[in-house]
């Protein structure tokens, strides 16, 4: 690993390396690369601290191949330095964590409005792929897509999964404004865009569905895991499912 | 309550933050100078996590409709209440129908406008600290505007007393004393900041870890709740390395492919994917908060251990103080 300071354990088959994010915040890393073994892990510690939930931690970040667990630092008053401590009480509270395989798993239908204003890139993607936008529809949604982890923006998933025959590369000048449930292209990945933000991936088309929900707990219709199907639909089920006039 | 007669550049509700939510991609948020915000809410005898005004570069004016008891901290805004400087780190009675008009920064950059019993405004996911580009938290998720109204709750027991001795016939009336100023930070516009090795510091070349402790770097224009970007030697990893996203936090030090640090701050993203040089100690968000376009930034390199030391000792610090408070405002 490439951290200057670190402490590492292994428990059982699982082995992991804690490094200090900041004076208030350890990462635990599990595996160097994405893959369905580094996913596994992290859910699986996910699990744990879920399942201990130790008061000193405020919260935790799960991300591909990491868990960030923030501490209240004022807990670790005492002999030791603070950051050992922290890392000695997460060891302890993952001895016996399994890397099983996910029992089970969520899958999310995702509803689509295609092309025209909704995803002015469409054309784009076809003809940097060397196909028709139908093609390309059909391709987007026969995939099997994977929830990663949410990040970047409330309730903005990381989804794997996508077939590289529809890969685009970004925009080279990023949009200002993407519109609020903009489906998007960039390189191999695919996402929806919860809320209104700056952005340069390809934009595909639109969901009516709101993936950050911040009157709901949890404030976010998808979480790390969940499985992903994207299906088309016209305008007029866009409107009726929107019930507003977007 | 208080009607906003002139909104400032960007006045926002920010209390310490919206915790438990970053697994979803929430902005934690919350107080850019979380010392300022915690010592102005300890001096009108509020818990430290109320909710207070952050006030950025020029302040707004503001009437009041009731007598309330105030305190400001943080950067001076030139506060005034008819042609009299408000003072700063001191309890304040500000008598009804009077108009508190901050003006441009004389020094710093956020002001921390603290009101005994804090502001009347519902919790968004745990937190009252605003998030504009969500939408979130605060005055309908925004920064004020003329002629917004802000209530307050009720103030705490002490809070009553202290009123109590500072009632006078004045439209304002300050505390006789005020907490020692070597608690304070020095705003001079030059700030040396400690860091701590980033996760990814020995990817970077030689020559730019030694201009990252050696040399000093200029806040940009471009810099704002979410994060500073700073001028000053470009920095270049020994080799190109493509990162998995992952988690940063308030303090990270990120250096995108122009080799052009950003500091995130409060409004930082929950992850990132450019690697981090270094992380600001805890202790040093203040003089961050506090510096604006155009000051000048050095760092001063700490080891985790020295930082959390620091920090724990900050706390002990605020614990006097508080415990201090108390007595006075008896």
């Amino acid at each position: 690993m490439y951290i200057h300071k670190t402490q590492s354990g292994c428990v059982g088959n699982m082995e992991y390396t804690f490094s200090p994010l900041g004076d208030q915040a350890v990462m635990i890393a599990v595996e160097a690369a994405i893959s369905n073994l580094s996913q596994r892990k992290v859910n699986a510690i996910v699990a744990r601290l879920d399942e201990v939930a130790p008061s000193w931690m405020v919260e935790y970040i799960p991300a591909y191949t990491t868990v960030t667990v923030i501490y209240e630092l004022g807990e670790f008053i005492g002999k030791h330095p603070p950051f050992e401590q922290v890392c000695l009480r997460i060891q302890e509270i993952l001895i016996g964590v399994q890397d099983v395989a996910d029992t089970e798993q969520r899958i999310v239908s995702i509803p689509v409005l295609y092309g025209g204003s909704y995803g002015p890139d469409l054309d784009f993607v076809a003809e940097y792929n060397g196909l028709t936008p139908c093609e390309v529809i059909e391709i987007h949604t026969s995939g099997d897509y994977t929830v990663h982890m949410i990040g970047f923006a409330p309730g903005f998933p990381f989804i794997g999964g996508m077939s590289e025959k529809i890969s685009a590369p970004r925009k080279e000048t990023p949009r200002l404004k993407i519109p609020a449930r903009s489906v998007g292209i960039a390189g191999m990945q695919t996402g929806v865009y919860p809320i209104e933000t700056p952005g340069g991936w390809q934009l595909m088309g639109r969901t009516p569905l709101e993936l950050f929900l911040p009157n709901e707990h949890p404030p976010s219709l998808l979480a790390p895991g969940d499985k992903i199907r994207f299906y088309e639909i016209t305008i007029e089920e866009y409107k009726d499912l929107r019930g507003d006039d977007e | 309550m208080i009607t906003v007669i002139k909104q400032g550049l960007h006045d926002t509700v920010q209390d310490l933050g919206r915790y438990g939510y970053q697994r979803f991609g929430v902005v934690a948020g919350g107080a850019m100078d979380p010392f300022s915000h915690r010592v102005t809410n300890m001096l009108v005898g509020n818990e430290e996590a109320v909710a207070t005004l952050e006030l950025t570069l020029v302040g707004p004016h503001l009437l009041f409709e009731e007598d309330a008891l105030i305190t400001i901290g943080g950067g001076d805004l030139t506060p005034m209440v008819a042609d009299e400087p408000v003072p700063m780190w001191k309890p304040v009675l500000i008598r009804k129908g009077s108009e508190l008009r901050f003006g441009a920064a004389r020094a710093g950059c956020r002001a921390y406008l603290a009101v005994a019993g804090g502001f009347d405004i519902p919790e968004v996911l745990g937190s009252r600290s605003t998030y504009v580009k969500a939408g979130l938290g605060g005055l309908d998720g925004r920064a004020l505007r003329k002629e917004d109204i802000l209530r307050f709750n009720s103030s705490s027991r002490l809070a009553e007393v202290m009123k109590g001795k500072l009632v006078s016939g004045l439209p304002l009336r300050a505390a006789d004393w005020q907490i020692t100023p070597k608690l304070l930070p020095n705003l001079s516009g030059h700030y040396e900041i400690l860091v701590m090795r980033g996760m990814q510091y020995e990817l970077f070349d030689e020559e730019s870890r030694h201009h990252f402790w050696n040399e000093s770097f200029t806040v940009s224009s471009q810099s704002d709740r979410m994060g500073y970007r700073i001028n000053g030697p470009t920095l270049r990893l020994r080799e190109s390395i493509e990162m998995v996203s992952e988690a940063v936090t308030y303090g990270s030090i990120q250096v995108p492919a122009d080799g052009n640090p950003i500091i995130l701050a409060a409004d930082r993203q929950t992850t990132g994917g450019y690697p981090k040089v270094g992380q600001i100690s805890s202790v040093d968000f203040a003089k961050l908060a506090q510096a604006k376009a155009g000051d000048q930034l050095s760092f001063k390199e700490v080891t985790i251990e020295e930082s959390q030391r620091l920090f724990i000792k900050q706390e002990m610090d605020l614990r006097v103080l508080r415990a201090a408070i108390r007595n006075r405002l008896r």
